[in-house]
C-alpha cells in the first residue's frame, strides 16, 4: 500500500566524546542523537525543526556519512549505507547529497563553476572533460545560471547565486534524495524565496525528496509535507506539517511555535525563564527531556516517554502523528 | 534645530544623510539623503535587506565608522540635539554608554572573552556613574537579575565563554542599559538566537525600554520581528529610505513596491507549496547606481518618470513613501487605504 522508504533511519544515536582523563580514556560524553527513527518516502519533503545544538545537523551528517554512528542502521533503498563496501557503497552514495548552509565555505574558492558543479562526477571518473563541461552547462541552466558563466570563479557571484552553484553540484549524480542543511539561513528573503522556488520547481520536475533541517518553522510549514521536531537529540513530535504545526500535541512544539515571530501577532507572552536553554547533553535527564523547562509536567513525566500516536478525532491522520508526551492533549 | 526649542529634542535625528566610502574602484554611495527622526520612549524599526545601509546609518550616529574611511558629503545628525560629528573623542567616549549605547549581532565578539562578566559590566557602569566597586557591583548584579538572569552573582563571575548565546546576548542587554541610556541601537541582536530564546530578548528589550522610557532603534532583516516590537518603521533599500509610518499602517497598506515584495517574499502569507514571489534581479551597485529610482529595474510598476530621482511624500495616517507611482494619487487603485 504504501512506497517503500527512500531512505529510512533506524534508532539512531551519535554520541561524541566529551573528555577525557590523563590516560586518553573517554571519561564522559556528548549525547548528540538519541534513538531517532524516521523515514523519508520517494518525492517526499521532510522537515527537521528545532533550537541549536538540538543534533540536527549531526543527524544529518550521520545519515550521510560524515559523522560516524555510534548505533543505529542508515538504510538508503533498503540497503544499509554505513555497512555497504565497495559498489555498493558508491551507488548509494551517488542517491544521497547535501546541501550546506554557508556555500561562501562550501565551494572550493579556486575551482571555476563548471568544475565546482561537476566534482562529484569528476570524482567517480569515466567522463571526458567535455562531456562533464556540457553536463555543467545543463545543470547550471536547471538551477537558473547562465551558460557564459560556467568559467566564473565563486567570488564573483552574490550569496543567492553561489547556493545555486551548490544545488547544481549536489544534483550533478542524478540523486533521488537532496539533503539541505539550512539552505537558505544566510541569504537575504527575497534571495531566499528565489532558492524555496528554485527547489519546489525541482522537486515537481525530478520528483525528488528533500530531508530539510531549518530552524525556521514558517518555511518548513511551507515547505515540508511532514516534520520532525527535534529536542536534545531525539524526535519529541512528528507527523504531516498541517497536523503538527496546526494542533501541536508536544509541549515544546507549542512553545516553538509560539515563539515564531509572525507579522499578524504581537509578540507572544513566553515565560522567559522557561524558555531557558537546552540542557546538558553530558548528562541526559532521566524521563521526559523536556520536563524541566515544561509548564504541565505532571507526576509521570520522571519515566522514558515513548513516541505515541496522538489521539485524533479525524482517524485517518491519527497513526501519522505521534507525539513523545504522556499528556497528548491538544491544548 | 534651535537650541532651546520648546520641544525635548528627538533622541535621534538623521536629516538628509549622504555618506560615502570612497574606494580604488570610486565612491561607494552608502547612504543616499537618509532621513531617520527617533523620538523620545519611541521604539522604532530599520528594516532592509543585507547591505542597505541599516547599520551604516546607526553606526554613522555615534561615530563608529573606521575615521577618515567615509565622507559625509551632505546632511546632518543630532543625538539629543547634539551633533556627534563635532565631538572629540573624550566627549564621544563620555555619549556612548552614557547617552547612546549598542547592542551588537554577535555578543561573543562584543564581550572581551578574557576578563570576568562582573568586571566588564563595572567597569562600564563606573566609567559613566560615581560609584564605588560595591556599590556599582550591586547595580550590575540588579540588572542582570532584570534580565531574568538566573544566579546573576555567580555569572558575575563567570567568563563569557561558559555562558551560552542567549546568556551573553542577555548579558549585552544589561551592559546597554546599565547605565540607563536615551537611546539604545540594537543592530540585529536577535539574530544568532534560537526562536524561543529570541522571543524573551525581545520581551526584555521591550519592556525595560518602555519602563525606562529609553528610546530604541531596531535594526533588522527580518520584517517579523521588527514588526513585534517596534512603533515605527523605516525600509531601507540601497542606502535610501523608501518608506516609513507607523508599523501596522506599513504592514497592513505597504505603499512602496519594493515593501509589498519584500512582505510577499515571506512563506508566512502563502499557501504551502504554492510559489513565492521573488524580487527579480539584484540590488543595484552602489559604486555605480543607475540613475532615478534605484528600485526601478527591479519595479513592475516603473515608468519614464521613474528615471528621476522620487521624493519622499507624506500619506495619510503618518506613512511616507517614496515612489513616484504614490506621488500623485496617494489611493492607488491596488492598495485598500481606509477612508
Amino acid at each position: 500500500m504504501k512506497a517503500a522508504p527512500l531512505l529510512s533511519v533506524e534508532n539512531l544515536t551519535v554520541r561524541f566524546p566529551g573528555a577525557t582523563n590523563w590516560f586518553g580514556q573517554v571519561t564522559s560524553q556528548v549525547h548528540a542523537v538519541n534513538n531517532v527513527d524516521l523515514c523519508v518516502l520517494p518525492g517526499e519533503s521532510l522537515g527537521i525543526v528545532g533550537e541549536s545544538g538540538c543534533g540536527k545537523s549531526t543527524l544529518v551528517q550521520a545519515v550521510i556519512g560524515l559523522v560516524r554512528l555510534t548505533s543505529g542502521r542508515v538504510l538508503v533503498d533498503g540497503h544499509d549505507f554505513a555497512g555497504a563496501n565497495g559498489t555498493l557503497k558508491r551507488d548509494l552514495r551517488q542517491k544521497m547529497q547535501i546541501v550546506f548552509q554557508d556555500p561562501q565555505s562550501s565551494l572550493d574558492p579556486r575551482l571555476p563553476v563548471w568544475r565546482l558543479i561537476t566534482e562529484p562526477l569528476h570524482i567517480r571518473g569515466g567522463m571526458p572533460a567535455a562531456a562533464l563541461r556540457a553536463r555543467a552547462e545543463e545543470l547550471a541552466v536547471s538551477v537558473g545560471l547562465r551558460s557564459d558563466q560556467l568559467d566564473r570563479l565563486p567570488h564573483e557571484f552574490s550569496g543567492g547565486q553561489r547556493q545555486r552553484i551548490a544545488i547544481a553540484r549536489a544534483l550533478s549524480t542524478d540523486p533521488e534524495l537532496l539533503i539541505l542543511d539550512e539552505p537558505t539561513s544566510a541569504l537575504d528573503v527575497s534571495v531566499q524565496a528565489q532558492i524555496i522556488n528554485l527547489l519546489l520547481k525541482l522537486q515537481r520536475e525530478l520528483g525528488l525528496s528533500y530531508l530539510f533541517i531549518s530552524h525556521d518553522v514558517s518555511l518548513v510549514r511551507h515547505f515540508c509535507d511532514r516534520v520532525a521536531v527535534m529536542y536534545l537529540g531525539q524526535i519529541v513530535e512528528t507527523g504531516p506539517a498541517e497536523a503538527v504545526f496546526d494542533d501541536p500535541a508536544h509541549p515544546y512544539t507549542r512553545t516553538l511555535l509560539a515563539s515564531v515571530p509572525s507579522l499578524e501577532n504581537s509578540l507572544p507572552d513566553v515565560d522567559a525563564s522557561l524558555t531557558g536553554e537546552l540542557p546538558n547533553n553530558r548528562r541526559l535527564p532521566a524521563g521526559c527531556y523536556y520536563r524541566e523547562r515544561c509548564r504541565s509536567a505532571v507526576p509521570g513525566c520522571e519515566l522514558p516517554q515513548a513516541l505515541l500516536a496522538v489521539p485524533k478525532a479525524n482517524a485517518e491522520s491519527a497513526p501519522r502523528h505521534q507525539a513523545r508526551c504522556c499528556l497528548h492533549m491538544p491544548a | 534645530m534651535t537650541a532651546h526649542s520648546v520641544q525635548r529634542p528627538h533622541a535621534l535625528s538623521i536629516e538628509n544623510l549622504s555618506l560615502e566610502f570612497p574606494t580604488y574602484a570610486g565612491a561607494v554611495k552608502a547612504l543616499d539623503g537618509v532621513t531617520i527622526k527617533v523620538g523620545n520612549a519611541e521604539i522604532v524599526g530599520l528594516v532592509g535587506e543585507s547591505g542597505c545601509g541599516k547599520s551604516v546609518s546607526t553606526m554613522a550616529a555615534t561615530r563608529l565608522l573606521p575615521e577618515g574611511r567615509y565622507k559625509i558629503t551632505q546632511g546632518s545628525i543630532r543625538l539629543f540635539g547634539r551633533d556627534p560629528m563635532a565631538m572629540d573623542e573624550e566627549e564621544l567616549q563620555q555619549v556612548r554608554g552614557k547617552l547612546v549605547s549598542t547592542i551588537f549581532q554577535e555578543p561573543m565578539n562584543a564581550l572581551n572573552p578574557t576578563i570576568r562578566i562582573g568586571q566588564q559590566l563595572v567597569s562600564v557602569i563606573r566609567r559613566h556613574e560615581a560609584l564605588g566597586r560595591k556599590a556599582a557591583e550591586a547595580v550590575a548584579v540588579n540588572i542582570l537579575a532584570d534580565m531574568l538572569i538566573p544566579e546573576p552573582a555567580r555569572i558575575m563571575q563567570a567568563y563569557p565563554f561558559e555562558l551560552s548565546g542567549g546568556m551573553r546576548q542577555r548579558v549585552l542587554i544589561a551592559m546597554a542599559f546599565s547605565c540607563n541610556p536615551g537611546l539604545i541601537i540594537a543592530d540585529e541582536p536577535t539574530t544568532a538566537l534560537d526562536v524561543t530564546v529570541q522571543a524573551a530578548i525581545l520581551r526584555l528589550i521591550q519592556g525595560r525600554a518602555r519602563r525606562t522610557g529609553t528610546s530604541v532603534v531596531f535594526i533588522s532583516h527580518n520584517i517579523a520581528v521588527v514588526s513585534q516590537i517596534c512603533d515605527r518603521l523605516y525600509i531601507m533599500y540601497a542606502g535610501r529610505i523608501v518608506e516609513s509610518g507607523p508599523t501596522r499602517a506599513v504592514l497592513d497598506r505597504p505603499q512602496h513596491p519594493y515593501t509589498r515584495a519584500l512582505l510577499r517574499c515571506l512563506p508566512e502569507r502563502v499557501r504551502p507549496k504554492e510559489p513565492l514571489e521573488s524580487i527579480p534581479g539584484t540590488v543595484p551597485n552602489l559604486l555605480d547606481p543607475p540613475p532615478g529610482c534605484f528600485y526601478r529595474p527591479r519595479c513592475p510598476e516603473a515608468d519614464a518618470r521613474c528615471m528621476e530621482k522620487p521624493h519622499s511624500t507624506a500619506l495619510p495616517g503618518g506613512q511616507a513613501v517614496s515612489c513616484w507611482q504614490r506621488a500623485g494619487h496617494p489611493s492607488h487603485p491596488s492598495s485598500e487605504v481606509p477612508s
